[in-house]
């Protein structure tokens, strides 16, 4: 039954000297949909998928890629597997083509898919008008656009894009997302790391890392509805004031400002939230009105972060 | 097979691409060499002359004027002190101000006559290991004739030397040939040592590695332009020894070019192995001078090689600079042939295949 899933971790983990980068890390990610890690810088996101795809030895675990056991035979997957690092990693003293032509040889494509290839993603990824630039001189959104083109130019079956929207425009982002969408329409596998909640948001499925560890998993609507908390959005006549109310109470745990609103997380268990807040407020002379409110993707990820910590 | 040939050319064509467009590199390929050779070939001169000098003369008679006047005629000296004592010369060798003191005590001619003792001193810098030797030229001299005089005339030499090779004794010709040892030994082992950590920094590496390129033809990839390069440098300084320092070329041309590859195949792999230990380009630097400077002291192109002690010599051995000087001098000065210098060649091969199996097995596809 294992023909479903690209990629099956078990326990997966990295120690760095004295300090657990990745602390066993299970997962089981479906083909042909965009998985998504999210969370903080640190909490072992790029660190879990360069393990998946044999830049890293685990420190104790093991995982399963496209059938393959890595990272011992991480070889055989090198044509199956397309990998955008974090960082711009193409060559920025070579032109957008030369970038593309080099990535196509090493991939030992075929002089005739090796050329269609190359016309097609500069195409596709709108930098024809720039092929003859070098790469060191394209935005950022440019150069993000041809790493994708480069990770995908031999038609991998999983792509493993690591924070790739980091630093482009909302706009190149929302475009980027959509180019990813049609890759999967095709057939690819994708896992994205991100610590932006829209992004997480478009994933099929999604884990949130923490510290090394995955502290909630599920798809995005999933998540919401299981939240493990209580939200309220309160607007108060002293927005000041009824924060440091709020934060007062040990069931409140968490609160963040909207504009001149607070949005408010509780403990899953309290009781009549509403109104123990407003005979806190009605106590401290604050006029308010609370109201309950859906759960966001924030505030699954700030209740699965932050509740665990305390 | 076809695949890892089309990935090594790929690998070989973007580092040739690269370095065309890196002006800098692109000019030190050729002009580390035109330098070096302009610098060594004019500024070195193993035939000192115009030492400074300083004399104290307590004699003052014809004939210690005369000995000084003749000194000063070799031109080894140029007489540019007069000092009052021999303590004042003392002080002026202290100072760095004259490298030799001439000393004339006040019964210098009836020294000279009885020639029982020598007639006067020469005060003489040995902190400078050139400088002695060449001052020491000055007890040759022949002792004075006064003209008419019937003044003792030296006998002749049991030996009459014959220098072969280099009868002029230019220093050209003995400098220019180890020359390009030392300078593909530099501009070789530094170039590939920065050209696989520069990619680690820049983090092409990252990718790379999750490429299907395995590392022997990474490696490979890599050195295979700078083979070339060193080819390019070898004919550059050949031909400028040739025109400006008339430095012959005796043996066969392609001996030389065989002997040439090796040697440059010998450093590029001692460059990759640099390149899998250091992190950042800085430290490959490091590692490379940590590396040539023995090789270029003991290599006997400064320093003659029979005066090393024989730990030193052994550990000469070891470098394949000591080797290729072996090489190019008896090729381009002897006219010897490689089957007669056969061994050098073998000791310059097991170095490739050492280096290269070591930074084979130290570098790993992985970040870790």
């Amino acid at each position: 039954m294992s023909g479903q899933y690209a990629i099956e971790s078990h326990n997966l983990t990295r120690r760095f000297g004295t300090v657990t980068a990745v602390d066993h890390v299970s997962l089981k990610i479906p083909r042909a949909q965009i998985y998504g890690f999210l969370g903080p810088n640190g909490s072992g996101k790029s660190t879990t998928i360069r393990m998946l795809c044999g830049l890293l030895q685990p420190s104790e675990g093991t995982a399963q890629v496209l059938h393959h056991q890595v990272p011992r035979d991480a070889e055989k997957l090198r044509h199956k597997l397309g990998y955008m690092t974090q960082r711009f990693s193409l060559y920025e003293d070579l032109t957008v083509r030369e970038n593309l032509k080099f990535i196509a040889d090493v991939y030992a494509l075929p002089a005739a898919r090796r050329k269609h290839r190359i016309d097609a993603v500069l195409s596709r990824y709108r930098l024809d008008d720039r092929a003859n630039q070098r790469a060191g001189y394209l935005s950022g959104g440019q150069r993000q656009r041809l790493a994708l083109a480069a990770a995908i130019l031999h038609e991998p079956e999983l792509l493993l894009l690591d924070e790739p929207t980091s630093a482009v425009d909302p706009q190149s982002r929302r475009d980027f997302w959509e180019s990813l969408f049609e890759l999967v329409d095709a057939g690819a596998t994708i896992l994205v790391s991100t610590h932006y909640m829209d992004e997480a948001e478009r994933c099929h499925r999604l884990a949130i890392l923490d510290d090394g560890q995955v502290v909630a998993e599920g798809t995005p609507k999933e998540l919401i509805d299981t939240i493990d908390a209580t939200v309220l959005e309160i607007e108060a006549t002293d927005l000041r004031r009824a924060r440091r109310v709020l934060d007062s109470h040990p069931f409140v745990k968490s609160v963040a400002q909207l504009g001149s609103r607070l949005h408010a997380l509780l403990d899953q268990d309290t009781t009549e939230p509403i109104s123990r807040i407003h005979s806190a407020f009605d106590q401290a002379g604050i006029e308010a009105k609370i109201e309950a409110a859906t759960a966001t993707l924030e505030d699954v990820f700030v209740a699965a972060t932050t509740f665990a910590r305390a | 097979m076809s695949q890892a040939l089309t990935r090594m050319m790929a690998i070989a064509g973007k580092e040739f691409r690269q370095l065309r467009r890196d002006r800098l590199s692109f000019g030190m390929i050729v002009g580390i060499p035109l330098l070096q050779m302009i610098l060594f070939g004019y500024a070195i001169n193993l035939d000192v002359r115009h030492l400074s000098a300083g004399v104290v003369d307590y004699a003052d008679t014809w004939l210690s004027r005369n000995r000084v006047a003749a000194a000063v005629a070799t031109q080894v000296i140029d007489l540019t002190h007069r000092a009052a004592s021999p303590a004042e010369l003392e002080i002026l060798l202290r100072r760095g101000e004259i490298a030799v003191g001439i000393y004339i005590p006040p019964d210098f001619d009836r020294r000279i006559r009885e020639r029982e003792r020598s007639a006067a001193q020469l005060l003489i810098d040995g902190s400078d290991p050139t400088i002695e030797g060449i001052a020491r030229q000055l007890t040759q001299l022949p002792v004075a004739q006064r003209a008419g005089a019937n003044t003792v005339s030296g006998s002749a030499p049991v030996f009459a030397v014959r220098t072969y090779y280099n009868p002029e004794r230019r220093s050209a010709v003995q400098i220019v040939p180890g020359l390009i040892g030392v300078i593909l030994n530099l501009t070789m082992v530094l170039f590939t040592a920065i050209a696989i950590v520069r990619e680690r920094e820049r983090g092409n590496l990252e990718l790379l590695i999750t490429t299907p390129v395995r590392t022997p033809e990474l490696m490979i990839g890599k050195i295979a332009p700078y083979i070339l390069i060193g080819l390019v440098q070898v004919t550059l300084i050949l031909l400028a020894g040739a025109w400006w320092f008339g430095v012959p070329i005796r043996g066969s041309v392609t001996h030389l070019y065989a002997a040439a590859l090796l040697f440059i195949a010998a450093n590029l792999a001692l460059g990759l192995l640099i390149s899998t230990l250091a992190k950042t380009q800085f430290q490959a630097m490091q590692l490379t001078f940590f590396v040539f400077l023995p090789s270029l002291l003991l290599s006997g192109f400064m320093f003659p090689f029979a005066g090393m002690p024989s730990i030193a010599q052994s550990i000469a051995e070891i470098f394949p600079l000591t080797h290729f000087m072996r090489l190019v001098r008896g090729i381009l000065l002897r006219g010897a042939d490689l089957g007669e210098l056969v061994s050098e060649m073998y000791a310059l091969s097991a170095f490739f295949l050492i280096m290269m199996t070591l930074a084979i097995l130290r570098f790993r596809k992985r970040l870790d």
